[in-house]
This record gives C-alpha cells, sequence and structure tokens, in this order.
C-alpha cells in the first residue's frame, strides 16, 4: 500500500475518532442528570427563573439540535463561554494549554531520553548488579502514584531543604530562575513512573534484538561490538519504544490532571478539574474535546512514525 | 525475559511474595472494616496532629482520628475499587470480545468502533468525564475504572479468539454442528483464558492507581471515608507539620501496588507460554 493512501486511511480514522468522541463527551455530559441551569443559578433558584434560562442557553431545544449548534460552532472556532468565570473557553483553555505544554514537553523529553537511555544500559549490562537494581527500581517505581512521589518530592525538596517552590507557578516575566523552580518538581513527578516503564519495555524489546540472529550474524562478521549496537540492534529495538511512548503520552495525560492539582500548577488538568468541581459543564466539554484532540494526534503521529520506519506495518496490517 | 535465576518452580517466587503480602492486606482490610484500635470516624480534637507513638503508631490526622484505624478501615476501598473494577471489565469485555470474534460483519463492526472510541480518551479524563456529571461515589468510581480497561479487554479477547478459531478443535466442533454458544463456551473460553487473566493481573494495579488518583481528585469515596487517596488528599494542608497524615496511606498504598504487580508479573511468568518456554495445557 503506497504511503499517501495509508496517511489518508488513518487521516479518516482520526476525524472518525474526533467525531464519535465529541458525541460522547456531549452526550455523557447532557444525558446524566446535572442541570447547567441550576449550577448556575445556585439550588434555591425559582422554577421560573431556570426555565428563562435554558432558553436562554439553549437548553430546551432537541439534543441532536444543541449537539449541532456546539459542533457548528466549534468548527467556526467559537467555543463558548465558560459560566462561572464569565470568559471565553477558548481564551481560558489557551493560556492553560501552554503552561500545560511547557510541562508536559519537558516531562516527554526527559522519559524519552531517560527511559530509552536507562533500558539500553540495562539490556546491554544484563544480568549484573547494575541491570538486576535497575530492574528493581522499575519495579516499584511502576506502581508508586503520582501524588505520592509528589507529596515526597514537596516535603523534601521544598520543607526540608527549602530549595524549590512547593507549588504554583511563576511566568517568565518574573525571571528565568523562578521560573523554572516552580517546573522542576512536577516535570520530574509527572516522569518518574513513565521512565520506569518506557526503560522497561526498551530493555526487553533490546534483549530480544540482541538475542536475534541478525545481531548474532553481525557479529559473526566480525564488526565492532559498537557498530552492532547502535547501527543493527538499536534501531530495530526502538520501534516498540515509540508505541509505548505514544501510550505514555495518554497516561501522561493523566498524571497531568493530578500533578497540576497537587501542585497548584495552571494548566489545562487544573482547569478541568475546576470545571468539575464547579459544575462549570461549557468549559468542561471544550475542555475535555481539546485534550482528546491532542491525544488522539499523539497517537496518529506515532502510528505513521512506525510504520514510516517499519514498513511491514502499511502492508496489510493497517486497519487492525 | 527473567534475569534472577529463578529455580523453576511451580510456582515464581514474585508470585508466591506477591500474593502473600497481598494476603496480608487483605485480612487486615477485612478485619478493618469492623475492628481497629480507635473508631476511624470520631473526632478528637485535643489531640489532633499528634506525632506517631506507641499509642498512635502512624500519628493523628487534623481531627485527632487514629491514622492506623483510619487506614485500616479504607484498605477495603482500594481493594474494591482493582478488583471490582477489573470484575466490571472482564464481565463486560470478555462476551463482548467473544462476539466480536464469532459475529463477523456489522456486529464486529459496531463493537471494534466503540472500542476504537473509548481506547482513544485517555484513561483519567473517561473517569473524568463519568464522575463530572454525577455524585461521585465508590460504586461510581469502580464503574468509571471498570469502563477505562473494558475496550482493551475487548481487543484481547477477540485476537485470541480470532487464532483460537482457526484451530483444528474449532472446525471439528464446527463439523459436528454445534451452536455458536457452545463452541465459545466448550471450546474457545476454556483456551482463552490465561492470557486474560495474565491481562488482568498486570492491570489491577493501574486500575488501584488510576481509583485512588480519581479519589485523590474528589471523585471517589467521600468523607468521612478513609480511601487512602482521599486521606492523601485531605492531609496535604498540614503536610510540613505533620507529613505522617499524608505518608502512611501513601506508604501502605505503594505496598499494595507493590504486592499487586509482583502477583501479576506472577501469573504472567506462570501462565505466559511466550515466557520462558514452558509448554503448558
Amino acid at each position: 500500500m503506497p504511503i499517501a493512501v495509508f496517511l489518508l486511511q488513518r487521516l479518516a480514522g482520526l476525524v472518525g475518532v474526533l467525531l464519535g468522541m465529541s458525541l460522547l463527551i456531549f452526550g455523557i455530559i447532557h444525558i446524566l442528570p446535572g442541570n447547567v441551569a441550576y449550577a448556575i443559578l445556585g439550588e434555591f433558584a425559582t422554577p421560573a427563573a431556570v426555565a428563562q434560562l435554558e432558553v436562554k442557553l439553549g437548553l430546551k431545544d432537541p439534543l441532536p439540535l444543541q449537539y449541532w449548534h456546539w459542533l457548528d460552532a466549534m468548527l467556526h472556532g467559537n467555543f463558548g463561554q465558560s459560566i462561572v468565570m464569565n470568559r471565553p473557553a477558548a481564551a481560558l483553555i489557551g493560556e492553560a494549554l501552554g503552561r500545560s505544554a511547557l510541562l508536559a514537553g519537558f516531562a516527554f523529553a526527559l522519559v524519552a531520553m531517560g527511559g530509552i537511555a536507562l533500558g539500553l544500559y540495562a539490556a546491554t549490562h544484563r544480568g549484573q548488579a547494575s541491570d538486576k537494581v535497575l530492574t528493581l527500581a522499575q519495579f516499584v517505581l511502576i506502581a508508586v502514584p503520582e501524588f505520592f512521589w509528589a507529596i515526597v518530592g514537596v516535603l523534601f525538596f521544598a520543607s526540608w531543604l527549602n530549595l524549590l517552590p512547593a507549588t504554583g507557578y511563576a511566568p517568565m516575566s518574573e525571571g528565568i530562575g523562578s521560573w523554572a523552580a516552580h517546573l522542576v518538581l512536577p516535570v520530574m513527578v509527572l516522569s518518574f513512573g513513565l521512565v520506569a516503564h518506557v526503560s522497561r519495555l526498551t530493555r526487553s524489546s533490546m534483549i530480544e534484538v540482541l538475542d536475534s540472529r541478525y545481531v548474532l550474524a553481525a557479529r559473526a562478521r566480525g564488526f565492532a561490538e559498537q557498530r552492532v549496537l547502535w547501527r543493527h540492534a538499536l534501531p530495530n529495538a526502538l520501534l516498540p519504544a515509540i508505541t509505548v511512548l505514544a501510550i505514555d503520552a495518554g497516561l501522561l495525560i493523566g498524571g497531568i490532571v493530578v500533578v497540576e492539582t497537587v501542585f497548584a500548577y495552571p494548566g489545562l488538568g487544573r482547569l478541568l478539574v475546576f470545571a468539575i468541581e464547579r459544575h462549570d459543564l461549557p468549559l468542561l466539554q471544550v475542555g475535555m474535546m481539546v485534550v482528546t484532540a491532542i491525544y488522539a494526534v499523539a497517537n496518529f503521529i506515532a502510528e505513521v512514525l512506525y510504520a514510516v520506519l517499519n514498513p511491514r506495518i502499511r502492508v496489510g496490517g493497517a486497519a487492525a | 525475559m527473567s534475569v534472577l535465576a529463578i529455580p523453576r518452580l511451580h510456582f515464581p517466587s514474585t508470585l508466591v511474595l506477591g500474593a502473600t503480602l497481598l494476603a496480608l492486606i487483605v485480612t487486615a482490610a477485612i478485619v478493618g472494616i469492623w475492628v481497629t484500635p480507635y473508631d476511624p470516624t470520631v473526632f478528637a480534637v485535643r489531640f489532633r496532629l499528634q506525632a506517631p507513638s506507641l499509642l498512635h503508631p502512624f500519628g493523628t490526622d487534623e481531627f485527632g482520628r487514629d491514622v492506623l484505624s483510619r487506614i485500616l478501615a479504607g484498605a477495603h476501598l482500594s481493594l474494591a475499587t482493582g478488583f471490582g473494577a477489573m470484575a466490571i471489565s472482564l464481565v463486560v469485555g470478555v462476551p463482548l470480545g467473544l462476539i466480536a470474534a464469532f459475529h463477523r460483519g456489522a456486529v464486529q463492526e459496531v463493537i471494534m468502533r466503540a472500542v476504537d472510541l473509548l481506547i482513544a480518551l485517555p484513561p483519567v479524563l473517561l473517569g473524568l468525564l463519568v464522575l463530572a456529571v454525577t455524585p461521585p461515589g465508590l460504586f461510581k468510581t469502580i464503574a468509571a475504572v471498570g469502563l477505562v480497561y473494558v475496550p482493551i479487554l475487548v481487543r484481547l479477547t477477540r485476537a485470541v479468539a480470532l487464532g483460537l478459531l482457526e484451530e483444528d478443535f474449532v472446525q471439528a466442533a464446527r463439523a459436528r454442528g454445534e451452536g455458536a454458544l457452545p463452541i465459545l463456551w466448550h471450546e474457545i473460553l476454556p483456551n482463552a483464558w490465561p492470557p486474560i487473566i495474565v491481562e488482568c493481573g498486570l492491570r489491577v494495579t493501574f486500575a488501584i492507581l488510576l481509583g485512588s488518583a480519581l479519589s485523590f481528585l474528589g471523585l471517589g469515596p467521600q468523607p468521612p471515608a478513609s480511601e487512602w487517596g482521599l486521606m492523601i488528599a485531605e492531609g496535604r494542608d498540614f503536610l510540613t507539620q505533620a507529613p505522617w497524615v499524608c505518608l502512611a496511606p501513601g506508604l501502605s498504598l505503594c505496598v499494595l501496588l507493590v504486592s499487586v504487580n509482583l502477583v501479576g508479573e506472577g501469573l504472567r511468568e506462570r501462565l505466559d507460554p511466550h515466557l520462558r518456554g514452558r509448554a503448558h495445557a
């Protein structure tokens, strides 16, 4: 199958998933009980006031029509209004998204580099004490929740050592030192478990490759060990790591919600939790849509990358 | 790919160690529902935020409640979330996967597209979405976490079943004229369960993690319940003064997760035919 057809097919899949997602998010928010008008006016609102607001917000329209209005508005760049903060949702989400992207970008880079490096180190030192220590550490790290690392980090670096701020965010305009200091703990906490995850899978895929016949053949031909490792083994061992990194992008998004809440970091995750706590449903549904779209695009990129690097996938296996 | 020289025992050491730890935790959790050193919900404000001592091994929280008692009383909540969610995804996911494997065509198409959709939602978000619009509670958390793992089990079951459907013994059953249900029940399921159990064993860890994360965000059992994630969230305000209020439930959670993870890994070593090339019926 030519790469263009493959790309188009995946792109169509991406659009389908996004449409389905919008339907799902809209459906869950609107079918489950919990009235927006009551949420705005408070539980002691008079029925007349509630009815009036419902008409104003279009809540009396049939659901399919409401869905269409929402989708149509989003496609025209109108993301609606946060009812609690009384500001356009697009502006709120835009600001928060930038700060979350900062956090996620640093964490993802750390996970990709740290995870792969540690995995390769463990695979090439298989059976030695350092490998066993790493295996044990990974085993524990994978099982420890982010919010536990967060409180340990705050206790150690903020309360005892007084090195880093415990919570919050400082814009770059307040000085780069303060900006960076506020990012260190959230990025570390976000990365820990995922580094373990990636390194563990990199290790097992590298070991599988190192035990393969073509690596044996390369060694038999007398290539230098460095060359065998970097040119023959590594490219193939990294293929599974790409898939894992894409899965981890999803875990990272989940982690961000928790980490931003713990560190009171004003990002998208914090905004979503805020929208849930305050029943700001218009903000919530757009925020959810943005996050799932990012995740869907991340998966799309991973699939394309994987196909480009591994031609076997393009032939046949695409429509799993 | 085990690097540690595990002797070829019938049960891997990870499984034995994990199961022992887990059995201890489960026992403590069951006992903790009824018997704790102190009442886990009664306030004793005079004794608030006391450091760990002989009277209160894990100290007291901001209302003077004994942290150890609260941990014991809340242990069953994390266990229920993890195993309950897994049970839900098993009960929903496995039949759907079998159906999708057996009925190619429209039925399969509908099931698998729904699965694609659910899998495209990041796990925490799916939980958040469900819990956002309804008042949170233990059973909703369990259902939300269970829903997250349904699509994974559907895909796995379908893949395993599709492979088995090609096997001679299934073809033979078909040739004998057996119907869909007997074939699925007597031929496919008995041979499909090892990979499913392995997957579940490894997923329980993540289910407990996800459940406690949702509780931590306030979307699980509500106060005065002492779910461990919730306890950590409540203790955060006093972290510097009284770190034990957070650390004790946090460490308990870690021990639980590590032991569940050990069991999962052990089950994998025991049941996964790809590992160690051990022939297994």
